[in-house]
């Protein structure tokens, strides 16, 4: 097993599909009585966010729970992080500590890697700036074997904010890895530089959403910050959504079994109208459920528990 | 003063012969000394000139001094650095570069040539009083807003030519701001992949294609600061066979390293403009040997631990050089004295109008010269730089050539490798 989760490329197809089947077993657990494992009893696992995100620390902070694990949350605010100590000397404290993980949030791309260059435990990226989040890559991918029964050679639409979207860049790489066939969608602006050649050459990009509607198994929409039009990104909310919004009569093209995913938070009426996010085709609601026994199944494996 | 014989050595390559070094210049014929140095195997250049230095002193002493700066710079085989002028306060005033262009001759070990600044306070707004800084004792000639581009055209055109009235010439730091915001590294396959926002090869071309334009229309000097991409290449190639009075430098660092190295988010290979492309590499290897890059700049930029122990965002761009130049050019180029002397003493010397560097070591010329031994070879450890800071992106590197010896106006600066002072 490798040691951290700094990126979804660190992941082969054996060992992301190992950890699916490992948060298959973690699901099933949930609907037990007693809802945890004594795994990780008297390991210690550290949440350092630096970024507000209630949602995915919630989330880690459940999964460690349920494995038994002493939880320390070390946040941005009243903290000494927020006193401008460090990331060197935050980490040489939780290596004090003798933290055996450390789940990390912060907006700097690359952090978890400078992380790991100074602590010995096992770095899990909860998301850095606009590079990866491969947790969520995980939870989207047990998503979609739930609800489709496989990854290989599903469709996969991403629609949106690539370029600074760190769930796109993870989905993208472990989607391909897992045998997907992912299409990027978005305005040029917000497409990345060589996309294809960055991340994984077998993927399609095009900026019209309409066309690959008809063929798709999955639409991703991801989170478009309507700040971007400051920048030049795209002229007005209204004409961003007209062109790449997913709104009813688009959804209604997709074929009957397609699903419709979002990492949250959603701007509704933005980049997903709210008959599509309330749908049954929408799996946000249990991306959340997901996102427990995903990184349930992460922190199991990373710290030595046997599948 | 001590008299030198250098036994055996090879000027430039040559056939080994005596060298005499006497009352601060080359003697005619061999003789007599007080110390001789057995040469064998040695090579004799030109004192190093080095056009873009950062000293940080006034103001970051903690990472560097005019004193460790010119030490580094010996121990390099330097013998005159210019300055630049992002110091705090910034070299926009006559009593700025005054002052570290004493501390340069107090500390002795090179010359120490101040920049000024064009704009006061670096700031792009208004021109800093560039006749007085060239008038002053420090009788500066070139200025620059380093780390900053001077991006307003019209100010840019004023600059150009309101030095003509002292010879002076601009270099500029080739960067267009609006395409650069909050820019970490070159853009393209590896920033995508990093998620790292790009910093794009046309911001820096379109700043000089604009630049040789503007020195064309009222016949000024311009000088590009650490030329990067291939593309900026065809651009000088352009306006040099044009006969625009353009010249060019290129880092060490942009010859030899390329972006991919960001991946390890490790800060100490974060630097402005970005390492870029193994295809941009190959183009400046290129422009240099054919001599539309000019000469070759250190751009030696140190920066205390905190400022690079951090996230690659946060992070300030620049990596030291001075130790480093010589031996880097020497695994790019191999033993071609010539062209190095070409590029690295006598092309910056000229472009700077500085007198008395640059010079052939022939009888009666001032002895500015450094001793290499080209087979050494050296695993770069930070912990020996002279630098008083530790970015190297070369730790661990093995590099050729030694810098043995290096004598300033016929004094030593370094002997055996080491500093004299
Ligand atoms: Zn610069």
């Amino acid at each position: 097993m490798i040691k951290h989760l700094k990126s979804a490329a660190d992941l082969d197809a054996a060992t992301a599909t190992l950890i699916l089947d490992t948060a298959g077993e973690m699901a099933a657990l949930a609907g037990r009585e007693v809802k945890k494992l004594p795994t990780l009893r008297g390991r210690t696992v550290v949440n350092l966010f630096y970024e507000d995100s209630t949602r995915t620390r919630i989330s880690f902070e459940a999964a460690a729970k349920r494995l038994s694990a002493d939880v320390i949350n070390f946040s941005a605010k009243g903290s000494s992080v927020s006193k401008g100590e460090s990331l060197k000397d935050t980490a040489l404290t939780l290596q004090a500590m003798g933290a055996d993980a450390v789940v990390i949030r912060h907006p700097a791309s690359g952090a978890p890697h400078r992380l790991a260059s100074w602590v010995d435990g096992s770095v899990i990226n909860a998301g850095d700036g606009t590079h990866e989040h491969p947790t969520q890559a995980l939870l989207d991918a047990y998503t979609m074997r739930s609800r489709l029964g496989k990854i290989e050679g599903l469709k996969v639409a991403i629609v949106g904010d690539v370029l600074h979207s760190r769930v796109a860049r993870s989905n993208v790489l472990l989607l391909t890895t897992l045998g997907a066939h992912v299409t990027v969608v978005g305005p040029p602006t917000l497409i990345p530089l060589d996309v294809a050649a960055a991340l994984a050459p077998g993927i399609k990009v095009t900026y019209d959403l309409d066309s690959v509607l008809a063929d798709s198994d999955v639409v991703m929409m991801l989170r478009v910050q309507t700040e971007r039009m400051q920048d030049s990104y795209f002229p007005s909310a209204r004409e961003y959504s007209r062109r790449y919004g997913l709104d009813a009569p688009r959804m209604r093209k997709l074929p009957e079994h397609a699903i419709v995913m979002h990492p949250g938070p959603m701007n509704r009426g933005m980049e997903i109208a709210p008959e599509v996010a309330d749908s049954s085709r929408s799996t946000i609601v249990e991306q959340v459920a997901n996102g427990v026994s995903a990184r349930m199944a992460v922190l199991y494996l990373l710290l030595g528990g046997k599948a | 003063m001590t008299s030198y014989l250098l036994k055996g050595v090879s000027v430039l390559g040559g056939s080994p012969t005596d060298l005499l070094i006497k009352d601060g210049v080359i003697a005619s014929g061999a003789g007599k000394a007080d110390e001789t140095i057995d040469a064998t195997g040695l090579v004799a250049l030109p004192g190093l000139v080095d056009l873009h230095t950062h000293l940080r002193e006034p103001g970051r002493e903690d990472a560097e001094t005019v004193e460790t700066g010119s030490r580094a710079a010996a121990l390099g085989g330097y013998t005159a650095v210019f300055a630049m002028a992002n110091t705090s306060p910034v070299a926009d005033t006559a009593g700025v570069v005054e002052q570290v262009w004493r501390l340069g001759r107090e500390a002795g070990l090179v010359d120490v040539q101040p920049i000024g600044a064009v704009t006061v306070g670096l700031a792009g707004k208004q021109m800093a009083e560039l006749g007085a800084m060239a008038t002053s004792a420090a009788n500066v000639r070139i200025f620059s807003d380093d780390g900053h581009c001077v991006a307003d055209p019209r100010l840019m055109r004023r600059a150009l030519e309101y030095v003509k009235a002292f010879d002076g010439i601009i270099a500029q730091h080739a960067e267009e701001p609006r395409l650069t915001e909050g820019a970490q590294m070159h853009e393209g396959e590896v920033s995508t992949r990093l998620g790292l926002t790009g910093w794009p090869a046309v911001a820096e071309e379109a700043i000089i294609a604009r630049d040789v334009l503007l020195a064309e229309h009222v016949g000024s000097r311009l000088h590009v600061c650490h030329v990067s991409t291939a593309g900026s290449v065809e651009v000088l190639r352009q306006a040099k066979a044009r006969g625009v009075r353009v010249t060019a430098e290129v880092t060490p660092h942009h010859l030899l390293l390329t972006d991919e190295l960001a991946a390890s988010y490790d800060p100490v290979y974060k630097v402005n403009p970005p390492l870029r492309t193994a295809k941009d590499v190959e183009a400046l290897r290129q422009a240099l040997i054919e001599g539309v890059i000019d000469i070759v700049a250190t751009d030696h930029a140190p920066h205390a631990v905190e400022d690079k122990e951090c996230e690659w965002a946060y992070a300030r761009p620049g990596m030291v050089g001075l130790e480093t130049a010589l031996p880097v050019v020497l695994s790019v180029l191999g033993e071609q004295w010539e062209l190095i002397a070409e590029r690295m003493s006598r092309a910056p010397a000229r472009i700077a109008g500085l007198t008395g560097h640059g010079t052939d070591l022939s009888p009666g010329s001032p002895a500015n010269l450094t001793l290499v031994d080209p087979a050494a070879r050296r695993v770069v450890d930070p912990a020996e730089l002279a630098s008083r800071s530790r970015n190297t992106p070369y730790a661990g590197t093995t590099l050729p050539g030694r810098i043995v010896a290096t004598f300033l106006r016929g004094e030593p600066t370094v002997l055996d490798g080491k500093a004299v002072k």
